[in-house]
């Protein structure tokens, strides 16, 4: 631990730290543009320089030089002050004045800095350099003239998506950012250089002139995109959600989310169910609701009653339909709407068990049926890290571009039981082993397998879980854990034939199986659930309700209300309380508190935000995987859910960023 | 005068061929055995009691620089021992210089010897040599010249019958002057964008694919043989203390007979260019201002470097510095303010484009110098001039804008009142 002094006073700084961090223990800030925690340290914006003793008689970069022992640091000496002056001047000389319709404007941080440390006036009398325009797909919208040349996207794409998609082209004061032969990035989380940008030369497209940051209502919520639950900031105007940002959380996306979660947003205003509908002689027409509690009551299922749940809601609406089956006398719940029946009686055995943080700590990793870099951007991310660090990765699935090397071993789901001798080895002797369960594999029966497997090679040790199961819908731990699921699962509640199937924006459900069930769709958008419905109730999407939420890993989230709900659309559990009104039945609560202690009462793990205990003991597996090929439930990344399929703009991402051709090839 | 017996260079001007048999009748690859057996600290030693400074430019001593390499060698991350590297740097791009192109040119196996020995001496695994992208011919000698020395079993796998396994590589560079700075050219030689690396840290800690490098001008390893052979106090008998042995000089501009000499350290200027280049153009009244050590040194006026001594230390007193002796000679004819525009044109040219200061800077102080040369600025711009190259230096990652920035201030220092009289006869003029 180097003792070092920053203005005179003195502090320990941990060993290895740089001198800038050891400036901002000592609180102290010093301006930066390169400097970013999460990429490695570039050191040419020249921004952090401070005064080191002992040392050349020059200004030093504070970003990059190792604090040592007995240094001291000054952070605002003449020469300092004048350092930063001057290199403000020359990241000022070529940038344009563009500050009044610049969408960085109000957030950007050569506004802020160029007011704290710059001069007062230009000595420039120069013409400016000009840099035309790149493309970077339908998300980044480029204005390189305002580029400073800080690299930051070019480290983010190289080194956490790991796609060599940005570079730099020329020299001097012609170098210019750009993708490869201007294609437009191609990966799931491309649009965070648009947070990284310290300037607005890489603003976001479809949020282009939108809004300025000091308009907008910011709330902190949850992304329901993937299962890996990642903390979001919503940004609102009136009744519109604008944008969506990342938190930082480092346990769960670090400060990084996916385009998905990023941009679905904008499908919020589209295709939305805004008031009830009746189907009337085949055809949906438009009702009150008291017209729609009316007919819910004229269908009076009694116990003959079910509800399936979608992959995007939170607990407290999974609760309340719950609580209403209950009251009736039913206990038909589902949320796995593509007929999944495996096993759930242990929470532990379909839970992300090392943690989304924790498996970047894995040494081997075997990815079962898991499309991972479309499955859970997020969980990709992670596994970059572990293989940095050393850990070798095998897949079982049909090939796909990792962004990590790997192994693929085939697509049959048999290997797990018949692992080869290098992948056997490789899991034998790591320290950390870890099994990696997706949904495609899931979709086969390879959990009980998959659990030999963790017995076999002792995944569960002391003080490391490697047994996980990577979730699509952020939906599912929750509903897991209020008991939505049958145990023949979706396949039980078509053979008892209900008369009604309340369906809570469950869109990916094959209706023509419920031909003769009443179908109440409870969702927020006219998607295929509302297509197959008797009767539309309009409901609140995620940014319109408070919520908690269940990631992959077990890991308790809340999230706030943004915004309301389109037109006579309700929040999701008014509803349900409403329609036990309308079948005379009691469920218990009358106000979201009262919902929220009745669901804590029962599970209280939901309670409590953070990783929920599911203990470490596996059930026992049995060891013959069925032969069987794997397949990926997800076949286009950007249109996974009914709010993303509205989107313009995943439509667009889909449509230039997917590449058909090589899916096709696949196919055959 | 260096007397002939006493050059290094004996072939420098390509009078005899420059392949094997001939380098060898000059005394190269004569049981460069023996010298390899006095061991790897034996020759270091021999090379710090010499006093050779590195001739690229910045004069490092060059037996320090190879003990910085490690002993024993850092293991990679599965626990086997790293390599380590000789890169010899023949990216001679300064504007000036021309000393390496000579020495690959006619006595490129004096550089091969020189890298076994130096190689050998940190223990090195292989040497890269980086020659100059313009460097077509040069390359192509150099090229055969290691295929020779590869023949005849003096590099390779056993060089000279010492049990040392060594290889050459000749790599081609692309014509970028930044792949001069020791960290940019390991980038480019690691296959991507010349850009200088951050130190710490240093190359011989982490250098090429991260391993123990040491950089070395072609020179300062051309001259280890024969400093091996003949010994460290011959060497330290040329010059003076801290400025030791005998050097390549490239005198270039208004002399009558330009031209690449060996001369001893320390010679006066007025000896250099009367015994060699033939006196100045236009004799010694003519002479306006020399720059004395490639372009990246501050000019010298004409009095103050008349009787200077040509080394380190005689033109650091001088507020100049001896750089890689490529001295630049301008008589009264010169358009002093355009030649270091000139200079200032390259400099923006040349800017890897990676750090602020010298990527927005040498381009500003291009402009102001243009605006300069026909006097359409405004004299406080002067003084603001200044100040941007006071910006630019000691703020940079590597040298390169302290190099765009030394000459303009070197202008300034004595050549102000010509930057105010332009100005003021164009102010006459426009008001005329």
């Amino acid at each position: 631990m180097p003792k070092v002094t920053v203005d005179g006073t003195e502090l320990e700084v941990p060993a290895g730290a740089t001198i800038l961090q050891a400036c901002e223990l000592a609180g102290k800030e010093i301006p930066r543009f390169c400097y970013h925690e999460r990429l490695s340290i570039a050191g040419n914006c020249r921004m952090c320089l401070v005064e080191v003793a002992p040392g050349p008689p020059k200004p030093q970069a504070s970003c990059a030089l190792p604090a040592a022992e007995g240094q001291t640091i000054r952070t605002n000496s003449e020469m300092v002050q004048k350092a930063r002056e001057g290199v403000m001047e020359f990241l000022l000389i070529n940038h344009p004045l563009d500050c009044p319709i610049c969408d960085q404007g109000g957030e950007c941080d050569l506004q802020d800095q160029s007011l704290n440390y710059g001069r007062g006036a230009t000595r420039y009398d120069e013409n400016k350099r000009a840099v035309t325009e790149k493309h970077m797909g339908p998300l980044i919208k480029t204005a390189m003239t305002r580029c400073i040349h800080c690299t930051r996207c070019v480290r983010f794409s190289e080194e956490i998506a790991g796609v060599d998609e940005i570079g730099a082209l020329y020299r001097g004061e012609n170098m210019q950012i750009t993708t490869y032969l201007e294609q437009a990035a191609k990966h799931e989380m491309s649009a965070n250089v648009i947070d990284l940008c310290p300037v607005g030369a890489l603003t976001s497209r479809p949020y282009a002139f939108e809004a300025r940051p000091w308009e907008l209502k910011k709330t902190l919520s949850i992304d329901i995109s993937d299962a890996c639950g990642a903390n979001i900031r919503v940004d609102s105007r009136g009744r519109e959600v604008l944008r969506v940002l990342p938190r930082v959380n480092d346990d769960v996306n670090e400060e990084w989310i996916s385009d998905k979660a990023r941009y679905m947003c904008e499908g919020l205003t589209r295709r939305r169910l805004d008031q009830p509908w009746i189907r009337k002689g085949g055809k949906l027409q438009p009702a009150t609701w008291e017209e729609a509690f009316a007919a819910i009551k004229r269908i009076n299922p009694g116990e003959n009653i079910a509800a399936l749940a979608g992959d995007t809601l939170d607990c407290e609406t999974m609760f309340a339909a719950k609580k209403l089956v209950a009251a009736l006398g039913s206990t038909m719940l589902e949320g796995r709407q593509t007929g999944m029946d495996y096993d759930t009686s242990s929470m532990a055995a379909v839970n992300f068990n090392s943690g989304l943080a924790g498996i970047e700590a894995a040494d081997a990793i075997l990815i079962v049926g898991s499309h991972v870099r479309w499955e859970a951007p997020l969980v990709n991310v992670r596994l970059r890290k572990a293989v940095k660090r050393g850990a070798k990765v095998f897949l079982i699935g049909p090939d796909w571009e990792t962004t990590f090397g790997g192994e693929f071993l085939g697509d049959d789901l048999s290997l797990l039981g018949n692992l080869p001798g290098h992948v056997a080895d490789a899991l034998k002797s790591a320290e950390r082993p870890a099994i990696i369960v997706g949904g495609g594999a899931i979709a086969k029966g390879a959990i009980p397998p998959a659990l030999a497997l963790a017995a076999q090679y002792n995944l569960v040790r002391d003080g490391w879980n490697g047994f996980n199961v990577l979730h699509l819908a952020a939906a599912r731990m929750g509903g897991l854990m209020l008991g939505f699921a049958q145990k023949g699962g979706l396949a039980d509640i078509v053979a008892a034939k209900p008369k009604m199937v309340i369906s809570l924006a469950a869109d990916e459900v094959d209706y023509t199986k419920f031909a003769d069930s009443m179908i109440v769709y409870v969702g927020h958008h006219g998607d295929a659930g509302a297509h197959a419905a008797d009767i539309i109730l309009p409901a609140a999407a995620y940014t319109e309700k408070a919520g908690t939420y269940v990631n992959t890993e077990g890991r308790v989230q809340f999230a706030e209300k943004a915004v309301f709900a389109p037109g006579d659309a309700r929040e999701d559990w008014t509803i349900l309380r409403a329609m036990a009104d309308a079948l005379g039945v009691e469920v218990g609560f009358d106000r979201f508190e009262e919902l929220r202690a009745a669901m804590i009462a029962e599970v209280s793990a939901l309670g409590v935000e953070g990783l929920a205990d599911y203990g470490n003991v596996l059930p026992d597996g049995n060891a013959a995987p069925v032969s069987v090929v794997i397949g990926y439930p997800v076949k286009d990344f950007y249109l996974t859910n009914s709010i993303c399929r509205a989107s313009a703009t995943m439509q667009r991402c889909s449509a230039e960023l997917i590449d058909r051709d090589e899916i096709a090839e696949a196919a055959e | 005068m260096l007397a002939d017996k006493d050059r290094i260079f004996t072939n420098v001007y390509g009078y005899q061929p420059w392949n094997l048999p001939a380098a060898q009748g000059r005394g190269d690859w004569d049981n460069t055995k023996a010298i390899l057996e006095k061991g790897r600290d034996a020759i270091i030693e021999e090379m710090k009691a010499s006093g050779l400074r590195g001739r690229g430019g910045a004069g490092f001593p060059t037996g320090l620089k190879w003990s910085f390499m490690p002993k024993d060698p850092p293991s990679d991350h599965l626990g086997n021992p790293k390599p380590s590297f000789l890169v010899i740097n023949a990216d001679e791009s300064e504007p000036g210089s021309c000393k390496d192109r000579e020495i690959i040119r006619h006595d490129p196996h004096k550089l091969i010897e020189g890298a076994l020995i130096a190689g050998f001496a940190m223990g090195a695994r292989a040497a890269y040599i980086y020659v100059r992208g313009e460097y077509i011919r040069e390359a192509e000698t150099l090229f055969a010249a290691v295929d020779e020395a590869y023949e005849a079993g003096l590099i390779g796998k056993n060089a000279c019958g010492s049990g040392y396994d060594f290889d050459v590589f000749v790599h081609r560079g692309a014509g970028a002057y930044i792949c001069g700075e020791e960290t940019a050219m390991i980038e480019s030689l690691e296959g991507k964008k010349g850009q200088p690396r951050l130190k710490p840290p240093f190359p011989a800690g982490a250098g090429l694919y991260g391993c123990p490098t040491t950089v070395n001008n072609v020179e300062s390893i051309a001259v280890a043989p024969t400093i091996m052979r003949r010994g460290a106090t011959w060497f330290s008998s040329f010059g003076r203390e801290n400025n030791f042995g005998t050097k390549l000089f490239q005198i270039s501009g208004h002399v009558d007979k330009p031209c690449v000499v060996e001369e001893e350290m320390g010679i006066p200027f007025r000896e250099l260019i009367e015994k060699h280049c033939g006196g100045v153009r236009g004799g010694w009244d003519n002479l306006l201002a020399v720059i004395p050590g490639g372009s990246s040194v501050p000019l010298v006026p004409a009095a103050q470097i008349m009787d200077a001594q040509m080394d380190f230390d005689g033109l650091k007193e001088l507020g100049s510095g001896l750089g890689t002796a490529a001295v630049i000679v301008m008589d009264k004819s010169t358009d002093i303010v355009r030649a270091i525009s000139r200079l200032s044109y390259f400099y923006k040219h040349e800017s890897c484009g990676q750090c602020t200061p010298c990527r927005e800077g040498t381009g500003w102080m291009w402009r102001v110098m243009e605006r300069l040369r026909e006097g359409d600025a405004q004299v406080e711009e002067i003084d603001m001039l200044q100040q941007v190259t006071k910006q630019v230096e000691g703020h940079t990652i590597c040298a390169l804008g302290d190099a765009a920035a030394w000459p303009i201030q070197g202008l300034i220092r004595h050549f102000r009142p010509e930057l105010e009289r332009r100005i003021s006869e164009n102010v006459r003029e426009a008001a005329e």
